[in-house]
């Protein structure tokens, strides 16, 4: 029996959606392993992802409940899901490639003695083997590995799969978070401003560069990501206006900011750089606009216009409003 | 404080990434390497913790063929006080044997703190700190971007979705580097002169059985020609048409 254990992040009590996609992954390798899929959830108060999990159609739930799991505890966590994988008989361990996940699967993988994988876009089980599929690089290139040890640990990469939603009656496993010194300690958790939707989460990323000419234009962006309503677009930006101090880090994508997957990105003002492409190549549809028609973002992109970012966006805004208001 | 430094060298950021006849392997023809620019935050940030302490060791390590020996003389030049290079032919891009092999020379060392860069930029995988982390049973941050030591307790703070998340540890512990952690040093004149007198020592990476195989590397699939919808604001409606017809995302 080979059984697949997603790992499911839970937040504020709240389960986050990239790990319903990691479920549907977990789902289509059990089908092919015919093996079970357990769910296991660690946090405070589990009875909000547990039933939202239920929905998804996997086949188990463990809950690792207890106050001491609160906040994310890398090292705690790790051990408590190690042992449950363990129980679960789990040939594969899978978890969204979310800040959460990046720190703790690697963990999960070196207390199983097992292999790992990281932001893979595909996995598979086929002729007796796991195999999966990332890109490297920076994106200029996809590696496939097979594993060669159990179990085989992978990191997906949000918005690569759909939400499982299969529904069932899966039961719920309630184990109580254990106590003790933790190595690391999670003090402060401080939410950025004004309910933002987190970059890797969006569904629409409108992302800025350099053609904007001035930090005080990104308010074209802004008002563009607004359009689409509350909860679906966050703001993105280019290396280059960030290094020139126009907006923080934490909204840069590409090599050294955040890799984005989302069914809709906007590219303005962003001419394309290797470096940009990166974290937004995987992007399902993408939208350039720049003055310059040769610029290398029109190589990507979906679709494109050429002209003035300044004329060209608070037309786009307006008609996104409308649509917005219209539904 | 033993400070180690975990290293890679990697393609430049603008190389161009050719597939090699073997179809698991670039053909390195041509590429420029560098030290793996996440690396430059991880050295940055042993030095300033060893000028802030006055005192300790700033060890910078890799696991690579010779040629890394051009990257460790690099941070050696920057202020490292000594460089390994732990010898393979492979190219490391299997997370779990790499943790395995330095987790192996690290318990050799004095060290009470690891320091990396949060991923290296060719297999990008962004999984060997808190692999190592737990391998060692260290405490462990990842993706760093503000570190404050005080009384022997280090206080960071890392991006999470929407959030920051701000996390204490004391040593032993790995911590992995982000953008934005600091502004890496290059190597001075000075430096690079003192660096050919700093001990650069060779041993053979003691790696473990492969935990994974690369069973093919392939350029991405080219994003399937877009097409240009017209100038200026007058092609919105046809842009917002294609969205809503073709691509079906409004």
């Amino acid at each position: 029996m080979s059984n697949i254990v997603v790992i499911a992040e839970v937040r504020g009590g709240q389960l986050k959606r990239p790990s319903l996609e990691a479920a549907t992954a977990a789902l289509q390798l059990a089908s092919a392993t015919g093996g079970k899929v357990t769910a296991i959830a660690c946090g405070a108060n589990l009875d909000a992802a547990c039933a939202e999990l239920q929905k998804s159609g996997v086949h188990q739930i463990t809950a690792i409940e207890g106050a001491t799991f609160a906040n994310y505890c890398g090292d705690a966590y790790a051990k408590a899901i190690a042992d449950q994988a363990k129980a679960a008989g789990a040939t594969s361990v899978l978890m969204a490639h979310t800040a959460m996940g990046k720190d703790l699967l690697p963990r999960v993988a070196a207390l199983l003695e097992g292999s790992i994988t990281t932001d893979a876009v595909a996995v598979s089980f086929a002729n007796g083997s796991f195999t999966a599929q990332k890109p490297v690089f920076s994106g200029k290139a996809t590696m496939t590995v097979r594993a060669l040890k159990a179990p085989f640990c992978v990191t997906l990469r949000p918005n690569n799969f759909a939400a499982a939603s299969g529904g069932g009656s899966a039961a719920t496993t309630k184990v109580a978070a254990p106590g003790g010194d933790l190595l690391a300690v999670v003090k402060e958790i401080i939410a950025a401003g004004g309910g933002k939707t987190p970059l890797q989460e969006a569904k629409v990323v409108v992302a800025g560069g350099r053609g904007l000419k001035e930090a005080q234009h990104f308010k074209l962006i802004e008002d563009l990501a607004a359009a689409f309503g509350p909860g679906v677009a966050a703001v993105g930006a280019s290396r280059a206006v960030v290094d020139a101090g126009w907006r923080s880090h934490s909204e840069q994508v590409g090599q050294t900011g955040k890799v984005v997957s989302p069914p809709l990105y906007f590219a303005i003002g962003i001419s394309g750089a290797i470096q940009h492409l990166a974290g937004m190549r995987t992007a399902r549809t993408i939208v350039a606009i720049n003055k310059d028609a040769d610029a290398p973002i029109f190589k990507v992109a979906d679709f494109g216009i050429v002209g003035d970012a300044f004329e060209i966006v608070p037309a786009l805004t307006q008609a996104i409003a409308a649509i917005v208001a219209s539904k | 404080m033993d400070i180690v430094v975990c290293i890679k060298r990697v393609p430049a950021t603008d190389a161009t990434i050719k597939i090699a006849a073997d179809g698991k392997s670039i053909d390195t023809t041509g590429v420029q390497f560098v030290l793996n620019a996440y690396d430059e935050f991880a050295v940055e940030q042993a030095l300033k913790i060893k000028e802030q302490l006055g005192t300790g060791t700033v060890t910078v390590v890799t696991i690579g063929s010779k040629d890394a020996q051009k990257e460790l003389r690099d941070t050696l030049g920057r202020g490292a006080d000594k460089a390994v290079l732990l010898t393979t032919d492979q190219w490391m891009h299997d997370g779990a044997s790499t943790a395995a092999a330095l987790a192996a020379w690290i318990k050799t060392q004095p060290c009470n703190l690891v320091l990396c860069g949060r991923q290296a930029m060719d297999s990008d995988n962004n999984q060997l700190p808190a692999n190592l982390a737990t391998r060692l049973g260290f405490a462990c941050i990842t993706e760093v971007t503000k570190l404050t030591l005080e009384n022997g307790t280090f206080t960071a703070e890392r991006d999470i979705e929407g959030a920051r998340e701000v996390v204490t540890c004391k040593t032993p512990a790995v911590i992995s580097c982000h953008k934005g952690l600091n502004e890496p040093r290059l190597p001075s004149l000075k430096g690079i002169m003192a660096a050919k007198k700093k001990p650069l020592e060779e041993a053979a990476a003691q790696l473990p059985a492969a935990t994974v195989e690369i069973v093919s590397l392939t350029l991405p699939p080219a994003r399937a020609a877009g097409r240009i919808i017209g100038n200026g604001a007058a092609a919105v409606p046809a842009l917002i048409a294609a969205l809503r017809n073709e691509a079906k995302v409004l």
